[in-house]
This record gives C-alpha cells, structure tokens and sequence, in this order.
C-alpha cells in the first residue's frame, strides 16, 4: 500500500499505482479543494505543490509522488500564500471561485520562486491556469499586492 | 410612432391570461413576503418573514433563493435586506431558501416578453402585471438566469427587511414602554434616546409574536449605509481555502461515483454495449445504459443517450468505462455538418423575408429612393459555455423520496424534472444547490441532474455523484446558435441614413415557444431609424441550443454594432457621432457613450502599442437585461498578425449600483467571456459530432493575453437592472471595429480571423 505525505502527514492510500493524484486527493483523501477541469494538464484547476514546484495533479500519478511532499490548498503555509490570500481578498479576485484553488497555489510556487514577479514573470507562471468568469485582470493586481506586502514583512 | 409588431407571446396566452383574471379577481393581493409554509428553524432562531430568520445570537440569517455561479447575486441580494433591517453585516448569513412561490423570479419572465424597452405601454404593463400574479402562484419558477436576481428581489427583499426592522422596533418599544416611533435601529440593534439599547437577537422571539406591518417605508438613497458601497463578497474566504462546496465537492457516507460516455452525434443513443470486461474491474458497482435525457421540461432538446459506470472512487468510474465497448445509434444528424448548417441558414434568407419582429416607415421605398446603398452579411458560429466545473449532480433516492444535490441555476425546473423521471411527488424531492463553478446559462437544464437521479434508482439507496468527463462536456452542451444576418443600409444626398434593414436566419435558442428571443438587440435598439425592417427567419438544427450569456444578444449586437460602424463609414462620420445622432431621442445611451469616448479620449490620436505597433479602436453600445454599456477597444496586431486587445474602456448605466464591486466584476467577466468567443470561440459539426473536446481545441483567453480593464459606474436613481450578462454582448463588435480602423478590413464572421 503506497504511503504519501499529505500536507505534512505520511498518509497510506489504497488506489492503483497508475491513478492520478488528483483522483486520489479528491476520492480517498476528501481533500476536494483541488478541482478537476481537463483532465489533460491544460486548465491549471487541480494545481498542486510538489516539493514546493506548481504541478497539475491531474496528469500525475500516484507512483511518482511517493516520497516526496505533496502540498493542497487546504495544506498549504507560509507567509507567501498569507499574503496571497489577503491580497484575494482586499482586490476581491473570486467570483465562481472554482479555478482559485489553482490560481493560488500556481501564484505561491512563483512568489516562492520570483518574490518580486514583473508582469512577464506573471504571464509566464499563470498562463496555465484558465478562469471563465475573467478574474485575470484582479489576478495580475493581487499578485503584485502581495509581493509588495511580503517584501514589507519579510 | 413605430408600429411595433408585439410579437408572439400576447396572442399566445392571452387564453389562459383572460381565464386566470376571472379567478383573481376575487382575491387579495398577495405580497412576496410569507411563505407557503413556515421556514425551518433552528434552536433559538425565530423568523420574521419568509426572506430572514433571526438568531439569539444575533445571527441574520437571509433566506436564498439565488445560485451562486460567480455573479455575486448572493451578496448583492443579502445586503439588500441587511440595508433596510440596518442589520450587522459582520452578523448576516445565508441560508439556501425551499423551493415557495415568492422566491419565484418575475423579473425573468417578465423582462423577457417581447415588448420594446422603452415602451410602457398600457398592454406591457398590463401582460407584466397579470404575468406577475400567475408566477407568485406558480411554484416551481425559482430560478438564476437573465441577469434578473437583483432586479427581481430588489423589492420584496428591502420590504422584508424594512418589515423585520419595524417587528424588531415594535419589540423593544413594548419591552420599554416608549413610544416606537422615539426607536432607531442601527448596525443589528434597536436604540431608544434614553440610551436603552438591545441587540436584534434580545429581542427577535417578542418581535416575532407582532404581527406583519401592514406598511412599511423604505429608504431613500441618501440613508444608505450598504447600497451603493464596494462591499466585499460575502463567499470570499471560503474560496480561498478549498472549504467552498460546489456539486462536484459534495461528500456524503457511503457516495459512490459515476463516469458517463454519451453518443458522439446530436440526438443519437446506445444501440448496444458490453460490460463483461468493465464489471470485472476492481470497484465496479454497475454499468447502466441512459436513455436521451429530457433537457428541460419548458426547453426543446434532450441529450444524447449513453452509457454509465458507477464504482467506488471517481477514477475508477471513469477508468472502467473506457473498457465498455458501446455501440452507438447514431440518429437522423449523422450527415450534419457545420457546412449543411450554414448552407441552410443561407437558403432559408435567399427564399424569405423572414417573420417582421420591427418596423417602422417605409424601407422599402426608402431604399429604393436611396442615393447610396450598403449591404453586407454577418455569421456567428455554435458556442459552448465550458463552465470550469464540469456538469455533475449527486443524486440519492431511498425510501421513495430523492435528494439531490445539484449545481443548477434552475432549482425548479430540476426537481420538477427530477420528480419525473422517478416517478415520484414533487414534495419527495429535496433539492439543495451548493456553489456553482461557472453558470453562463447552461445550468439553467437539467440533463445531468435526471441522469443523476436515474443513476440513484440502480444503488439501493447509497447516494451517487455523476461528473461528466470535461470531453463530454464540451461535446454535450446546449450551444450558443449559429446565425447567419443579412443588413441593408441606405442613405440619402447628404449621407443621412434613411433605411435599416436586417434579416437573420438561426435557430430559436431552446426558448418555448410563444417567447422568441431571437432578435432581442436587434428588434428593441435604442437607434431612432426614420425607416426600418428587422425581421427572423426560424431555421432548427438538430444541435443542441440554450442560452449562453447574454442569449440572443451575443449575436445581434455583433450584427448590429458591427453594420452601424459600416454606416458611419458610408455616410463619412465619426463612428461615436454618427451613433449619438441616431441615439437622440434617448438621453440615457447618449450619456453612456459620450462618456466612453471622454475616458478614452476618443478625440485624440491613439498611441503606439509598448512594442510599437500601431494601434485602432473601435466603439460598440448595446442596452440588453435593462442596461446600456458602451465599450471601446483598443487593438494592435503582433508579429504574426495574431489580434492583440491592449486595452478596453466599459461603461455602463445599471440603475442604482447596488454593490459597485460586483458591477465591476461582472464587467470585466462579461468582456473576457466574450472576448474569448470574439477572438477563438467556435464550435464545429462533422457527421453529426462536436469536433471541439478540451480546452486545446476551444481555448479560452489566458492572462497573457488578456487587456487592461477600465470599468465606469454611472450615476443613476432608477431601479437596477442586469449586471451579469450585458458586458458581454459590446466586445466582439468594439474589437472587429478597432480592427477595421486599424486594417481598413471590416470582419464580418466570428471568431474574429486576419487574413
């Protein structure tokens, strides 16, 4: 029985070692924050951390996580996606809300990355993430809201 | 005077209307205020009518009848009542309402009769009024759609509010024996002079003993506290943590999961399937075969028959049902194709005039008396809605009664559906909507929520959540019609436009029959045209087609705000002056796009783009769902001559701006939503099968190419009208006309292609 760490638990899981990751978080391990979109990678919804990098769950199976640190949104610390989440907030990015769980956590693996992202270096790290309702206007701005505020408290 | 062809739906129910009149006479007037039965409640809640529930702690709890599909009705309508109860908004909650006649919309029937908006006249008022009684008595009609919650509930929700205010006043003031009218109440609390002050929890059980205020007065705009203010969504924090529950996240004891594969071509079915190899899989529970399931029961269309697994874990469904070799009958569509589409829709307008659905003057003589004349034909492709959260629904039928747990926009409708196919009492079934991923009108039918509650009959009473892989859903949509507009201009000596005439060919967009919507924002513009003839030609596809965001309005302002630029054009004006001239007699949109053109200073030459590249713009106005939004884009085009959107000014007139915030959201969403279909959009149809699958092949706009956004509120006093669909219809024609000024070639078919 393959054994994963989840959010900082070794947690053992039952599915076939071929199962995508995604499946396994939102099927055995009711951790649903972590949406399904596409299924092929190209939507960005069931973004996850592994080991720190932005990865989509959906096109990750299970056997290449073992052994290492699978982060969710229900998971995820520090002082980066703190200050993504208020900067959400104060710019009011949600609407549907459905894609935001992606969003975030692509913006935090960049703002881990790049502290001080320019518009390219947003581009480049959140193309991959689709929204329907057209939030990527206040997307931009939150992210930029947010590298200022944790430079401010770093 | 125009005479105005009033369309379809006076004489269509004019029989049952003159039958249902008779027997209200009689009766009182019934307000939106109590429900049919009593709402429940919790320990230590009281109600105090049938819109809010008071809690001992303080609690404000505003009974919803909306969806929450990302346009921010639930905040908005929330503090519509939190306004006039002056209640705490730190303490104000949300609690999904039953399915009872005064949560019905009115405002989305009633905004859809096919009267011009600016008539208010004695046969419009009178329709809406006796519309209004039949729908109060009606259940079933809760529903999310129209851009209409606002509009809807903007009355019986302050009435509500105001109603609990004056109970929690008339509380305290018996508790302190003074006078009610030397009471205030401010911020969840009744205050008398004296300095006696109570908490509304203190005294919601003595208010809720009082009976209902016979009036009430509301507010006027200057004692606002929330109305009118940026506040912040109310379903923020739970969207930013994974906590929010949408259809696809619902998670109960023992679920079992469905995956669903349905025939490939519109309208076919199964044949035949084996499920040898499937069965033995580990986790699988059963294969079930689905019939066509109904859309709607009020919508033409069904969707295609299939085949579905049910198992233990989600992937498990979807990986066995890859090993079920189904055999298709495929139907009457399997020779359809894009092309047959669009040559029938060419045919239908070569041999007809098509159905009048406006005129005025004499066009024909003024075309024929015209010094000059244009003629030009626009084409708008199949559209999916591709919502980010797949159709999915979760289902448990035990007992015979079914609860469902569905993502719908169309509460309803579905469990009138739902009741149905289980051939069950609507009363057995317990409808619960959770957060919805993305709505724009396809939530609206119920398809997968009856394949849903078929899929509860085969479990023996454990509860089963279906979830359409996204393949299925982009090849199992009710599309946004193809149609295909033939426009004619002439113009006098002098360059004055003196004919308009348009003639569209598509199909009727899923709407019952005696409401044609087909022209809507063709037939009702604000242009004062002294001649002019809009008229349809009705051609069916066997494609499946619903309301997609902003509905017909998608089309016909493409149509429309594209050929007027044309007109400018031909009569040798300025695209924003030659539109306020035939915009005269209607101050409102002249306000709306003189201020556009002031932020975009529209009279001065347009920089190059940061890279250089010439830029164009181009304006559009369009009035849809009550309001009127002028927006003007700016393009460029890139090295590969792919069309870049740098920039785009919106304006918009909704009446009172309830929450600026939201009005702002919906906006820009609209402009990208209909941005993406401008620019990419476009399903195709070969041998009877959407040829689209995933979002590489119907490709959403993406943060790199998305433009700056600046959205203008204008002031008004009047009531508010839509906010969620009219910022989407001016996009598409604001960029082909950028790109006509940029290129000097006028496109004329969307998605939006330079040669």
């Amino acid at each position: 029985m393959p054994t994963l760490n989840i959010n900082g638990k070794n947690t053992a899981v039952e599915a076939e070692p071929d199962t995508p990751l995604l499946w396994v978080l939102r099927g055995e391990l009711k951790l649903v924050g972590t949406k399904y979109g596409c299924g092929k990678g190209l939507c960005g919804a069931c973004t996850v951390h592994l080991d720190g990098e932005a990865v989509r769950s959906c096109v990750t199976p299970l056997e290449a996580v073992q052994g290492r640190e699978v982060r969710t949104i229900e998971g995820v610390q520090g002082q980066q996606i703190d200050a993504l989440r208020q900067a959400w907030t104060h710019v009011d990015v949600v609407q549907c809300g459905y894609c935001q769980s992606g969003q975030l956590m692509t913006a935090c693996a960049l703002l881990k990355r790049v502290p001080k992202p320019s518009n390219e270096d947003i581009d480049a790290a959140m193309s991959g993430n689709l929204c329907r309702c057209g939030t990527y206007t206040r997307i931009r701005e939150a992210i930029l809201l947010a590298a200022d505020s944790a430079a401010r408290t770093a | 005077m125009p005479n105005l062809k009033r369309r379809y739906i006076v004489l269509g129910t004019a029989g049952a209307v003159g039958a249902l009149m008779i027997g209200w006479a009689a009766m009182p007037q019934r307000r939106r205020l109590m429900t049919d039965k009593p709402l429940a409640l919790s320990q230590g809640q009281v109600a105090l009518n049938g819109w809010v529930k008071v809690s001992s702690d303080n609690t404000v709890t505003v009974m919803m009848s909306q969806a929450e599909m990302g346009q921010g009705a639930q905040t908005g309508l929330a503090m519509l009542l939190a306004e006039e109860m002056d209640a705490d908004w730190t303490q104000v909650t949300l609690e999904q309402s039953t399915l009872d006649a005064i949560y019905n919309n009115q405002a989305v029937i009633i905004d859809g009769l096919p009267f011009q908006p600016n008539d208010h006249g004695l046969i419009k008022r009178a329709t809406g009024h006796v519309l209004g009684k039949i729908i109060r008595a009606v259940p079933g009609l809760q529903g999310t759609g129209g851009s209409s919650s606002v509009a809807d509930q903007w009355l019986p929700l302050r009435e509500a509010g105001a109603s609990a205010r004056a109970m929690l006043i008339g509380a305290a003031a018996a508790l302190w024996r003074v006078p009610a009218g030397e009471c205030r109440a401010e911020n969840g609390r009744v205050l008398h002079p004296s300095g006696k002050s109570a908490a509304f929890g203190e005294l919601a059980q003595r208010a809720a003993q009082l009976p209902l205020p016979k009036d009430v007065t509301l507010k006027t705009s200057a004692q606002y506290k929330l109305i009118g203010h940026p506040v912040r969504r109310i379903d923020n924090a739970a969207k930013l943590d994974g906590s929010a529950t949408y259809g696809i996240d619902v998670l109960l004891p023992g679920l079992l999961y469905a995956s669903i594969s349905m025939c490939p071509t519109v309208g076919g079915k199964v044949a035949g399937f084996d499920a040898a190899a499937a069965q033995a899989m580990p986790g699988v529970r059963k294969v079930v075969k689905l019939e066509p399931a109904k859309a709607s029961s009020i919508m033409p269309g069904s969707t295609c028959g299939g085949v579905a697994v049910i198992a233990d874990t989600p992937f498990r469904a979807m990986h066995a049902l890859r090993q079920v070799a189904i055999e298709w009958d495929h139907g009457a569509a399997a020779a359809l194709s894009s092309e047959t589409i669009s040559s029938d829709l060419k045919a239908a307008l070569d041999g007809k005039d098509g159905t009048v659905h406006f005129h005025t003057g004499r066009v024909a003589d003024a075309l024929k008396s015209a010094a000059k004349t244009i003629e030009a034909e626009y084409r708008v492709p199949f559209l999916a809605h591709a919502t980010m959260e797949p159709m999915n629904c979760t289902a448990q039928f035990k007992d015979g009664a079914a609860t469902v747990w569905a993502p719908t926009q169309a509460a309803g409708f579905a469990s009138g559906a739902v009741a149905k196919a289980l051939g069950i009492p609507e009363a057995k079934v317990d409808i619960k909507v959770p957060y919805l991923g993305g709505g724009f009108g396809r939530r609206y039918l119920s398809d997968f929520v009856v394949q849903a509650a078929l899929l509860a009959r085969e479990t023996q009473g454990a509860p089963v959540q279906l979830l359409w892989p996204r393949e299925q859903d982009m090849a199992h949509d009710y599309y946004r019609p193809t149609y295909l507009c033939r426009c004619k201009a002439g113009f006098d000596a002098n360059g004055k436009l003196i004919a308009w005439q348009t003639t569209s060919a598509g199909s009727s967009m899923g709407a019952p029959s005696f409401i044609d919507m087909s022209t809507d924002g063709a037939s009702n513009t604000a242009y004062a045209f002294p001649n002019a003839r809009v008229a349809h030609v009705t051609v069916e596809t066997a494609v499946p087609v619903g309301i997609w965001r902003s509905v017909a309005h998608s089309q016909n302002a493409f149509f429309v705000e594209s050929f007027i630029d044309e007109c400018a054009v031909a009569s040798g004006k300025d695209p924003v002056a030659f539109r306020a001239e035939l915009l005269s007699g209607d101050a409102r949109h002249r306000r709306v796009l003189s201020r556009a053109a002031e932020l975009a200073n529209w009279q001065q030459p347009l920089a190059a783009a940061p890279d250089g590249a010439k830029q164009g713009r181009g304006i559009a106005i369009h009035r849809s769902f009550g309001s009127v939004v002028a927006q003007i884009a700016e393009v460029s085009l890139g090295e590969q001559r792919q069309i870049r959107v740098h920039r785009v000014i919106c304006v918009v007139d909704c009446g009172v701006a309830v929450n600026p915030n939201l009005i702002r959201q919906q906006m820009e969403g609209g402009i990208v939503f209909g941005l993406s279909a401008a620019l990419r959009g476009e399903i195709t149809i070969e041998k009877g099968q959407v040829q689209q699958s995933n979002f590489n092949d119907y490709a959403p706009l993406r943060i790199n190419e998305c433009p700056a956004i600046q959205v203008d509120i204008m002031q008004s006093v009047e009531a508010p009208s839509g906010v969620g669909e009219p910022g989407t219809p001016p996009i598409a024609p604001a960029v082909a006309n950028a790109l006509f000024a940029l290129t000097g070639v006028r496109l004329r078919s969307l998605p939006l292609k330079i040669a």
